[in-house]
């Protein structure tokens, strides 16, 4: 059931198209599964492995790798409060030990309503506005105690569904290219130079 | 689209010449109309009117130093890669994590088409086939923005098959990844890249130049680094080259961060501004907050040595900086004022790059950890004496011999310059010392206070599981 559905999975064929190895697309499509799931099956590797050509093994191995995949349920909304450096100067581990207190989790928890999973982080990009957090990887600038009690009101509300899309999904406007106009994947086999370099005669 | 605080911390007085952030003002510089509206892709169009060689030439003579760590100059860069062997692929590092640096992710949230068009100029002078644009995964907003410009693109045929009619063809692929840290180090992007865990690879080959994205010749530049190109290619290298030193021309994008009045990101004159200019002028952050004394500040990212408040006239220049015991990095600069717990301070950066260790080296997957650890102990009133020295011992088995410091006259310490020595395959292991080598070097006053007896007068043993 929790394999890529058949919208999906065109998508995903066409995310393969791109790359010159059909490996490459591993990353996006373990993307994609988590966007259709909030988190990334045993099937859905299996089924990632199968468009890659590679064993659940090595899919298994390359997402356990990376921090945003997740093996099972997190909740709707995921906090990542940021604790490295800039953010502990200004305040970043009181800002998650009143995380903790209102949402009765510590780091690492998810609430009993399945709302929100807790989560200390690293770094955000976004130093200067510092504390930082993120919810479901939306950046909140400058967070203090009120500012997140707010935010937790307003997300059980309802109030943030437009900007904050629920656990999985990042960007909605994807990329597209459209067949007419691709150049297409080169594939490292390919011998040729591009045509807009002067031949090797030419150049000599 | 969203409407969640997007690219704040951008200062910018109107006073300073702007290569990269000229469109920051407006709040729809993503858009291709405010691009076309501001001379977009006319640096683009240009380099087609000329004959790559001589677009290779043009940013070699401008010396565009890469401005993801290494700085590297990018025309240089591109001219390794071996005669002939085709295809060759470009990677776009916008990995943006490394601690204290915030500029890629403004770049690309809000001038997603400048940095299109840079990759285009890449392509087409160094003969890359393919573009694979890679953006770190925890941002979102910036997925979106390059996407739609991308998206634009591609219908107005600036990318794609047979480019505004020419021979030019070249795809630019958007990849997300999906949080590593290490994956921001060249290789192992490559690696990411390819589909598989994200590990730096072992060196030699030095250069994915030689030897990159599925063994063939690959480009990995930064974010920034491309984004001067559609400048450079109007202006031309003199008038980019007018701007900064010699040896570190044109401008660059800074973070302050920490302890100041005003933090925020900045488009500085490269090269001769001072570290003094940034944290006290008036056109960037105004001094420290509430008044305090400036205590000590990372001058280059997390993985850099610190400075003290003697180091203030070092200018923000690469030579300057490694002569006075530390690097620029990514443009990255945290302030602490004399209210830091220093050793807590070096706490949160080596916690960073313990847990973002890949794991392939030892020294740096257990010692990272060991230091993580020892310091915590330390930090929590529970170390002894034997744990400094533990630390330093650890830190030599990263970094054998001297590791780079900055001048103490107030301590009798000469500068040790830049680069070190090291054990393992890439930095992130000596990343990790670097915090707790200054600290301990600069401010070992501090640890000793935090210090206790041991209760039986041997050496602790060390816990050595993972942190993962
Ligand atoms: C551990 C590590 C992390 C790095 N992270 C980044 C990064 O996030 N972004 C980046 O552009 N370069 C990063 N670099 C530097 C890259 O390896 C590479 O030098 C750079 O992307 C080249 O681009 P440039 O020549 O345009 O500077 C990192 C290097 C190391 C060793
Ligand atoms: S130094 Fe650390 S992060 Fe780098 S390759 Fe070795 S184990 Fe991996
Ligand atoms: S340190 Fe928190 S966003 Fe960089």
């Amino acid at each position: 059931m929790s394999r890529l559905n058949d919208a999906n999975l065109a998508l995903a064929r066409e995310i393969i198209g791109r790359y010159p190895k059909a490996r490459s697309a591993t990353i996006p499509l373990l993307h994609l599964s988590q966007q259709q799931n909030g988190y990334v099956t045993q099937d859905a590797i299996a089924h990632v492995a199968e468009l890659v050509g590679a064993s659940s093994a090595e899919v298994m191995g390359t997402a356990t790798f990376y921090e945003m995949f997740k093996f099972e349920p997190v909740g709707k909304y995921l906090i990542n409060i940021c604790g490295t450096m800039s953010c502990a100067l200004m305040g970043s581990e009181e800002l998650l030990h009143h995380a903790e207190h209102v949402l009765g989790v510590k780091a690492g928890g998810t609430t009993d309503d399945g709302m929100f999973t807790l989560e200390h982080a690293e770094c955000q990009a976004a130093c200067t506005e510092a504390p930082n957090m993120q919810v479901n990887y939306r950046h909140c600038h400058r967070m203090t105690p009120n500012a997140f009690d707010q935010l937790i009101d307003d997300l059980r509300a309802g109030k943030r569904d437009a900007d904050i899309p629920a656990h999985g999904t990042l960007a909605r406007v994807r990329q597209q290219i459209p067949a007419e106009k691709a150049a297409g994947a080169v594939h490292p086999d390919t011998v040729d130079g591009p045509a807009w370099m002067p031949a090797p005669e030419a150049a000599s | 689209m969203s409407t969640y605080p997007w690219a704040a911390g951008y200062i910018d007085d109107g006073a300073r010449p702007q290569v990269v952030t000229s469109r920051f003002k407006y709040d729809d510089g993503y858009t291709l109309e405010r691009y076309h509206a501001t001379g977009g892709y006319e640096g683009f169009k240009a380099a087609l009117r000329r004959a790559p060689g001589d677009v290779h030439e043009e940013v070699k003579a401008a010396t565009v130093l890469g401005r993801g760590g290494a700085a590297p100059p990018a025309g240089t860069k591109w001219g390794l890669m071996p005669a002939q062997k085709y295809p060759r692929y470009l990677v776009v590092n916008g990995d943006e994590s490394e601690p204290g640096t915030y500029k890629d992710r403004l770049l690309m949230e809000r001038d997603p088409h400048q940095l299109i068009e840079g990759c285009l100029i890449a392509a087409y002078a160094a003969g890359l086939s393919q573009v694979f644009l890679y953006i770190r995964g925890e941002m979102p907003l910036a997925h979106e923005r390059v996407g739609q410009a991308l998206n634009e693109a591609y219908a107005a045929g600036y990318v794609g098959r047979n480019i505004l009619g020419t021979d030019f063809s070249v795809d630019i692929v958007l990849h997300w990844g999906a949080g590593a840290y290490v994956v921001g180090e060249e290789t192992a992007l490559i690696e990411s890249l390819e589909g598989k865990r994200g590990e730096p690879r072992l060196k030699p080959p030095f250069f994915p130049a030689a030897i990159g994205l599925y063994g063939q010749p690959t480009i990995v530049n930064n974010v920034e680094t491309l984004s001067n190109l559609p400048w450079l290619l109007v202006n031309g290298s003199a008038a980019y080259t007018s701007i900064g030193t010699q040896t570190s021309p044109g401008t660059r994008m800074v973070a302050v961060s920490g302890h100041v009045n005003r933090p925020g990101v900045f488009e500085i004159i490269n090269g001769t501004t001072t570290f003094r200019d940034l944290l006290y002028a008036d056109e960037f952050c105004q001094g420290i907050r509430n008044g305090n004394e400036l205590k000590a500040f990372v001058p280059g990212g997390g993985s850099a040595p610190w400075f003290t408040p003697e180091q203030l006239d070092v200018p923000f220049e690469g030579r300057a900086a490694g002569a006075a015991g530390s690097m620029l990095g990514s443009g990255a600069i945290m302030v602490m004022d004399h209210t830091t717990d220093i050793p807590s301070a070096a706490l949160t950066l080596t916690r960073f790059y313990a847990h973002e260790s890949c794991g392939q080296c030892t020294p740096c997957r257990e010692g990272g950890t060991w230091l993580m650890r020892i310091l915590q102990r330390i930090v929590d009133g529970q170390g002894t004496k034997a744990d400094l020295d533990q630390l330093l011992e650890v830190g030599e088995s990263i970094c054998p011999g001297n590791f780079p410091h900055a001048s103490s006259s107030k301590l009798g310490l000469e500068a040790v310059p830049f680069p070190y020595k090291m054990t393992t395959i890439c930095f992130v292991g000596p990343s990790a010392y670097a915090p707790v080598h200054s600290a301990l070097t600069l401010f070992r006053d501090e640890f000793e206070a935090k210090l206790v007896e041991p209760a039986v007068p041997s050496r602790r043993q060390i816990p050595v599981t993972a942190v993962h």
